[in-house]
């Protein structure tokens, strides 16, 4: 019996000494960026968000689609509807067949999703050498660590090692899985001219674009961070009461008082 | 047997309804002031109606849910968008739901874990353990079926590898695939299908959850000392002792349910299901939920024929994975009378203690091979891993049975006095 | 055997203790009241719903005496660009002859009563009424004409004959421009 123990011991102990280690990726680990939306309290930094929304519309957009992203929700990041309604305008996008059965197209109007470069993937294909350039409204969510993966990767670009086999028209990134990546480097110093002044280094652009594409992957963070707070307190309060309560009501049991004898 | 008793309301109405449908004499008689309940219950005995509670807010997140949702392959993914983005409240409820899978296996797996120790399975108490490992296995199928829905790059690899478990069955396996799929492959038809199925099973369950307070009301409540009920000295009513101590219990499982589902909803999901399925392109790693991980660790762990190497094959390998995953689990079915000691409680076995103190080991060690890539030596440890699992209930607990000497037994449950196992 | 009686009329402390059991109470009643209001609202129009709740139409293109029909949080709406003939007609009209009684003013915004913004659903029992295309019936008044029982409107879209009760409803409008309707 003591064998099987020590065996059942040793096991145990081996068991826990593996599930620290973790199979190494072939990518770098993500840097790490102190975001605004980080932490419980944590909310979106309007300034940057609207300066990245106009780094995705003069860089991203030439590209990648935005599909669940509709003009009206720029209200969230702070922006007045008549700017709202200004920004769709400026898009067109397909109306209802006119009198003759024809397709017609109409300017953009705050409910309507922002336009997709390519009218469908296989457009975007062969735009882009074969390599189909991902919807982004979901890509801080649909990565691991996904706001310090888009930004390391904007900011990762590098020349490659001699010894790296780069394959033609790739691209090497350190923080894309395999190292090289189809797409080009999209920011350049002063790619974008901000409407506020700010410097568009290549950095200050990745941090709005990322905390934009965090807005447009879940809209309703700072709502979530801001009932949660409320939510977690509440429930902090009642579990307090309850305890109280529950020490008053099992005190004669404790006591060991009988409650069946008449 | 507990004894049956007859609620008589003050309120005549009260009263003339009890005398057509004893219903508060139902309550009464399983969670209230007539339910006489061991006095000396610890906190594991709190997650029974903590899964309870689970599965009333998975029932109604659901609902809500299902108001918005859209199974059909071209919109679910975008519909679940929609609930996240533009319904009222729709975030909150689906992460209450997807995080509530999660706490609701949570509770269920500590409220098992509990019937292991303190051997809750044995007499009079088989039934009632069987109807747990029943509902189990009713979550474990809706929780997969829930799972496809989103209709992810995970919802629909996940659905094609675990519906193609059953093309291991000889003969009949591709044609029974073919009809769980309604087609050649996972696609519109299975996710119609899987949202039905989603949707009625967990009103099987709520059936079941009510046949197993029935067992409850009549094998009465175990506790942690595992003997039996002497006199009334031994119990308290369950309301309002054990109410308060639920309520108490739920508030601090639901502090941490709140602080997942605001602060770290995505924290138990896969990252991968927030890419839209794609059936040409397989994820790097297809990872089930975290709450059958030890399964599938399982599972995957069979990678050998049963059969003389060379000579001939019994059972190909493909099925014996799937026989040993299913096996995992109907193997708690027989535990009763795989585990003869007359003693229940783990605190009176002193080696019985130390292999459950292992098979908990084993369990987060298999979970954490189930999320690993099968490279390297993780095939081998899975090897180790599964078969410690099925020792520990096939061998080790019917041998314990016969040879272990348990340590003196408490006189009652309220003269904690000791005197020598019987 | 009953228990419960005694617990709670015990010895001292029995304000204190009642306290704290319904502070207990009303808290957690407090919070399922709060939890419910996202189940329920969740039922009310959704964002993208309400986005849809007011649209935009170019008028330019509405010639004198014709009408078009939108569709307006899914239900049509009639735009029709009235005759002076029409207006001074709607006018004319003694407010005591009518079913439901109301003027032309009172259903056209002022300096813009060429135009007639009416709901194109019949009060009676919710049909379109016919009128809107060129050579549709128009009514024994020149209106609208609904097929369905036969109620007869007038041009300002008021129920004149048949079994309609009120005249055709008044959606909430605005003129953003010379050429821009703006409704809802």
């Amino acid at each position: 019996m003591k064998f099987v123990k020590n065996i059942a011991i040793a096991l145990g102990l081996g068991s826990l000494a593996f599930s620290g280690a973790q199979a190494a990726g072939t990518a770098e680990h993500p840097l790490e960026i102190d975001w605004s939306f980080n932490g419980p309290l944590g909310q979106f930094d309007m300034a940057s968000a609207q300066r990245g929304w106009q780094v995705y519309k003069q860089v991203c957009s030439s590209c990648h689609s935005l599909k669940y992203f509709r003009f009206r929700n720029l209200a969230d990041i702070g922006y007045e509807e008549d700017m709202i309604k200004a920004f769709a305008a400026e898009y067109e996008v397909p109306g209802e067949v006119d009198d003759y059965g024809d397709p017609t197209v109409r300017a953009a109007l705050p409910q309507d999703v922002f336009p997709s470069a390519f009218p469908n993937d296989n457009a975007a294909r062969s735009a882009n050498a074969g390599a189909l350039p991902p919807d982004l409204s979901l890509m801080v969510k649909a990565r691991h660590d996904g706001a310090n993966y888009v930004y390391s990767l904007l900011v990762g670009y590098e020349d490659a090692p001699a010894d790296f086999d780069l394959s033609s028209g790739m691209s090497y990134n350190p923080y894309f899985k395999g190292s090289q990546i189809a797409m080009a480097e999209p920011l350049f110093e002063g790619a974008v001219d901000y409407e506020d002044g700010t410097p568009a280094t290549k950095e200050q652009m990745a941090k709005d674009v990322v905390q934009f594409l965090t807005y447009v992957a879940e809209p309703s963070l700072q709502k979530r961070h801001e009932m949660g707070i409320k939510v977690l307190i509440y429930l902090l309060i009642l579990t307090i009461i309850l305890y109280i309560s529950m020490k008053k009501i099992w005190r004669p049991v404790k006591e060991g008082k009988n409650f069946y004898e008449d | 047997m507990a004894e049956w008793k007859t609620a008589k309301p003050e309120n005549k109405a009260l009263g003339w309804l009890e005398e057509r449908l004893p219903i508060l004499s139902l309550v009464n008689n399983v969670v209230g002031p007539d339910t006489p309940t061991p006095r000396n219950l610890n906190y594991m005995w709190n997650f029974g109606s903590l899964a309870g509670l689970m599965l009333v807010v998975q029932l109604l997140s659901g609902i809500v849910l299902a108001m918005h949702y859209a199974a059909t392959t071209d919109v679910a993914f975008d519909s679940v968008e929609r609930i996240m983005r533009d319904v009222n409240y729709g975030w909150l409820m689906r992460y209450m739901h997807a995080n509530g899978a999660s706490f609701f296996f949570i509770a269920v797996y500590i409220h098992i874990f509990r019937g292991l120790y303190f051997g809750s399975y044995k007499a009079p108490r088989e039934v009632l353990w069987m109807l747990g490992v029943v509902i189990f296995l009713l979550m474990m199928a809706t929780a997969f079926m829930g799972y496809v829905l989103p209709w992810g790059q995970m919802s629909f690899w996940g659905a094609t590898v675990i519906t193609s478990l059953f093309s291991a069955i000889p003969v009949v396996g591709e044609s029974i695939v073919q009809l769980l799929w309604g087609g050649f492959s996972v696609d519109n038809p299975t996710l119609n299908r899987f949202f039905s199925l989603h949707y009625l099973l967990p009103f099987v369950i709520t059936g079941v959850v009510i046949l197993h307070l029935w067992a409850k009301k009549v094998s009465d409540s175990g506790n942690p000392l595992g003997i039996e009920v002497k006199s009334s000295a031994d119990q308290i009513p369950f309301h309002p002792f054990y109410t308060i101590k639920d309520a108490f219990g739920a508030g601090v499982f639901f502090l941490i349910f709140a602080a997942f589902i605001f602060y770290m909803p995505n924290a138990l999901g896969h990252p991968d299901n927030y890419i839209p399925a794609e059936p040409l392109v397989t994820p790097d790693s297809i990872v089930p939920e975290w709450y059958f991980l030890p399964f599938y660790a399982i599972l995957r762990s069979i990678d050998f024929p049963l059969g003389i190497p060379g000579v001939f094959e019994l059972i190909d390998a493909k099925l014996l994975g799937v026989i040993a995953m299913f096996a995992s689990i109907l193997v708690w079915l027989a535990l009763p009378w795989l585990d003869t000691s007359k003693v229940r409680s783990g605190n009176f076995r002193p080696v019985f203690k130390w292999f459950f103190a292992f098979l908990v080991i084993d369990m987060f060690f298999l979970t954490w091979l189930g999320g690993q890539k099968a490279e390297g030596n993780i095939p081998l440890y899975g090897k180790f891993a599964t078969l410690y699992y099925f020792a520990y209930f096939l061998v080790i607990l019917p041998v314990l049975s016969r040879k272990e000497t348990p340590l003196p037994l408490p006189e009652s449950i309220s003269n904690p006095v000791l005197k020598p196992a019987e | 055997m009953s228990t419960l009686e005694t617990t709670n009329h015990e010895e001292d402390g029995v304000t204190r203790r009642d306290m704290i059991h319904v502070s207990a109470g009303v808290m957690a009643g407090v919070g399922a009241i709060g939890a419910l209001w996202p189940f329920i609202d969740q039922m009310n129009p959704a964002a993208d719903t309400l986005a849809l709740a007011s649209v935009e139409v170019d008028i330019s293109q509405i010639d004198v005496g014709s009408a078009i029909v939108i569709k307006w949080r899914g239900k049509p709406v009639f735009i029709r660009h009235r005759t002076a003939a029409e207006v001074s007609e709607a006018q004319a009209v003694p407010v005591s002859d009518l079913i439901d009684q109301q003027t032309d003013e009172e259903r056209v915004l002022a300096g813009k009563d060429e135009w007639l913004v009416v709901m194109g659903v019949c009060t009676h029992l919710g049909c379109v009424p016919l009128g809107t295309k060129s050579g549709d019936e128009r009514g024994d008044y020149g209106g609208w004409f609904c097929p369905c029982h036969g109620s007869h409107y007038d041009t300002s879209g008021r129920i004149r004959k048949g079994p309609a009760p009120k005249n055709l409803e008044v959606p909430e409008y605005a003129f953003l421009s010379d050429t821009t309707l703006k409704i809802g």
